[in-house]
């Protein structure tokens, strides 16, 4: 079992809304199932498939301060989730079953939404030996990773293809090549150059994007491409899917929305791995989700204490958080412009990235397990520090006025929020 | 002005008041009172020998009290942030604090943290506005202009906060600015700012000043240039490489032999002691700026 939460008892309700955006429907879901879909009155609520967030990390073990399996999940509740994948980069790592197995014994008590673990890929995460992977796969590992630093050597990364026919599981893969990268905290660029930062050029994750492709083509193993930001790497993996090689690839809201324009602020709220980049990859990544290039949105939710980020840009950690956010930023700056169909949207945030890494996909059909949003897509709301259900405030839209609100979100047949 | 922060901040009118309450400060020996019974605080997380000591005889000759404070040796060295040092400091109602801090933007986030009117005296690589100020007053004393004048920064600017500073400061004013240096030094995109590029030392002949960065000896692990010989063999200001008349600049300290030869350094063509001498009047004329306006934090007895 990859994803688990704790138990209790299933809901029964009706829910009332425009289906994907489409036709108005009454979902009825008794114990927790879908028994029902009928016509029903007009209304300007939209009712979808809830959300599935292949990339968060909820910090424990080992900053319990930052987020909880409680916390975490419950603003991931809060952003229309139903399922989260969290990552293995926590202290201690998680590269052994004993690590993995206390983590879904808790998240079997504490989780709110049905949530996997994702593994380390290499011992330590330190890139030179593999991890268990056969013994974490059996222990129930969703899928592997080395997440917040890149598998450097090529020789380890394809050891860990190849072992793939053992565990079944997909290789999900933060690129960045650190000899390229090296200190670098803002993209390579204008605003980089007057700013005075070292520089994380686009190149340095497109070249890795297309060594990787290129092992999994040769493999012939799946790989899954981690928060993409560079024009680059959109285009090697769009002529990787040509060639046909198996590939999946995740885009962050803040990614899709903002460039580096925005580091101008200095503010640390906006530092992340990787930067935020120019507009033409900004643009990139736009069409690369619209046109499926790009399989799913991933918020790469990175809960930082207040006293970490409230340091200069240069001295704060990587990372902003993203789970209560990510529809309303996405609507607001995407779907409401009309540069994004809103149906692409709902697809991207819920079967996109389930199909992606291989996790059930949230089905509106009678006989399903219910896992619903239901969006109020006319209220308006403005982002606060003290308004998240997250540990944690260190957020790229603080202040800001969004479009598009959560009203109710059922994860796995229970109201998990609204 | 409420701080100065970056040159960015500024207004070209806000530059030629600076300049003018510059000139008419350095001609004057005496002490001035009008920063009597206000404190000006110089808080240092990075070394410093002519920027510190410059701020702190400014803010005497002006009559401030003043404090200076220093990482080193300090509570920060036991873990104390940032905001708990300034949150300490002001507890002393200073009137203005001077900051130098090896972090890009941490000035900024001072002034978040105090009502004291803050001074950038250099944060990381990203600014140094005293520095650019102080450089327009000594082109202007020596050229009568800065309007059309066309300067030459030669070096390292990839690492420069004083060349940031700088080209927005000359871009402001009307003056042209060319970079001249190996384009691994020459940050991308850096002509946003209004200057142009050119990787041959012999861009610089049609400049009025050439202004020389240090070259540090750090660079050269990281593979920016092969080696300081090679670098000087190249881009080295000599007595050859320049026309008679063309003035040279260096905000010091310089590495002789290196980025500028001796017989430059100490040459008739040369500002660099000019510079020094600027920065005390220039600081002055920042201080009075942002404080004598203001109403002294004075103790009700």
């Amino acid at each position: 079992m990859t994803l688990v939460c704790r138990n209790g008892r299933s809901d029964s309700l009706v829910l009332e809304g425009r289906l994907g955006g489409g036709e108005c429907v009454a979902v009825s879901v008794e114990e927790g199932v879908i028994t029902r879909i009928e016509p029903a009155a007009a209304t300007t609520r939209v009712l979808a498939p809830a959300f599935v967030d292949p990339h968060v990390h909820l910090r424990t073990p080992g900053r319990e301060d930052e987020e909880t399996i409680a916390s975490g999940t419950a603003a991931a509740a809060a952003g229309g989730y139903c399922a989260i994948l969290a990552m293995p980069n926590t202290d201690p790592v998680v590269d052994s079953a004993a690590v993995l197995g206390s983590l879904l014994e808790t998240a079997r008590r504490d989780a709110l939404v049905p949530t996997g673990f994702m593994a380390a890929i290499s011992k330590g995460q330190v890139g030179e030996e593999l991890a268990e992977l056969g013994e974490l796969a059996d222990a129930g590992a969703a899928a592997f990773t080395d997440d917040g630093r890149p598998v450097t050597s090529a020789g380890l990364l394809r050891r860990a293809l190849q072992y793939g026919a053992v565990t079944g599981r997909t290789l999900a893969l933060h690129c960045e090549e650190p000899t390229l990268s090296r200190d670098g905290q803002v993209h390579e660029g204008a605003v980089c150059a007057e700013l005075g930062f070292a520089p994380y050029p686009a190149v340095a994750e497109s070249m890795m994007v297309e060594r990787d492709l290129s092992l999994a083509g040769a493999e012939g193993r799946p790989v899954h491409l981690m928060h993409l930001s560079a024009r680059g790497s959109v285009d090697a993996l769009r002529r990787a899917h040509e060639r046909g090689i198996e590939a999946t690839a995740e885009v962050t809201p803040h990614h899709l929305v903002r460039t580096d324009e925005a580091v101008r602020s200095l503010d640390s709220n906006l530092k992340m791995n990787p930067p935020l980049r120019g507009e033409v990859d900004r643009a990139a990544l736009v069409e690369g989700l619209r046109d499926g290039t790009i399989a799913c949105v991933a918020t790469d939710h990175a809960p930082h204490s207040r006293e970490e980020k409230e340091a200069p840009f240069e001295a704060a950690p990587f990372g902003v958080t993203g789970l209560e956010t990510a529809f309303a930023a996405l609507y607001t700056h995407l779907v409401q412009p009309g540069l994004l169909p809103l149906e692409t949207l709902l697809e991207r945030m819920s079967a996109g990235p389930a199909r992606a890494l291989g996790l059930p996909e949230p089905r509106v059909e009678v006989g399903a397990r219910a896992n619903l949003v239901l969006l109020d897509l006319d209220a308006e709301w403005t982002v606060e520090a003290d308004g998240f259900r997250s540990r944690s405030a260190n957020s790229w839209l603080l202040g800001e006025r969004l479009r598009a609100l959560v009203l109710k979100t059922v994860a796995d047949g229970r109201v998990v929020h609204g | 002005m409420r701080h100065l922060l970056s040159i960015g901040d500024l207004s070209r009118d806000d530059v030629e008041r600076i300049l003018a309450s510059a000139d008419r400060v350095a001609g004057i020996d005496d002490k001035l009172p009008s920063l009597k019974g206000k404190l000006v605080l110089t808080l240092f997380f990075e070394s410093s020998t002519r920027t510190a000591s410059s701020f702190e005889l400014a803010a005497k000759r002006l009559s401030a009290d003043t404090m200076s404070f220093k990482a080193a040796g300090s509570s920060v060295e036991k873990g104390e942030s940032l905001k708990d040092t300034v949150l300490t400091l002001s507890a002393y109602d200073p009137a203005a604090i001077v900051v130098r801090h090896p972090h890009i933007g941490a000035p900024q986030l001072v002034a978040r943290w105090t009502e004291a009117a803050v001074v950038n005296a250099g944060d990381g690589k990203h600014q140094h506005p005293t520095q650019a100020l102080l450089d327009l007053f000594t082109m202007q004393q020596a050229l009568g202009r800065l309007e059309g004048l066309h300067v030459a920064i030669v070096g390292d600017v990839v690492h420069s906060r004083v060349a940031r500073s700088l080209i927005q400061a000359l871009a402001l004013v009307g003056a042209h600015t060319r970079l001249v240096g190996p384009p691994t030094l020459l940050p991308t995109g850096i002509e946003a700012l209004g200057c142009d590029t050119a990787t041959e030392v012999e861009a610089i002949d049609t400049a009025d000043v050439v202004y020389v960065l240090r070259m540090q000896r750090e660079r050269m692990e990281s593979a920016f240039v092969p080696s300081l010989r090679e670098y000087a063999a190249r881009w080295g200001i000599t007595p050859e490489r320049l026309r008679p008349g063309q003035k040279v600049m260096h905000p010091g300290p310089i590495n002789r032999g290196v980025e500028i030869d001796g017989r430059v350094a100490d040459g008739p063509d040369s500002l660099i002691l000019e510079q020094v001498r600027a920065g005390l009047a220039v600081r002055m004329a920042v201080l009075q700026d942002l404080l004598a306006a203001r109403p002294a934090l004075e103790v009700v007895a």
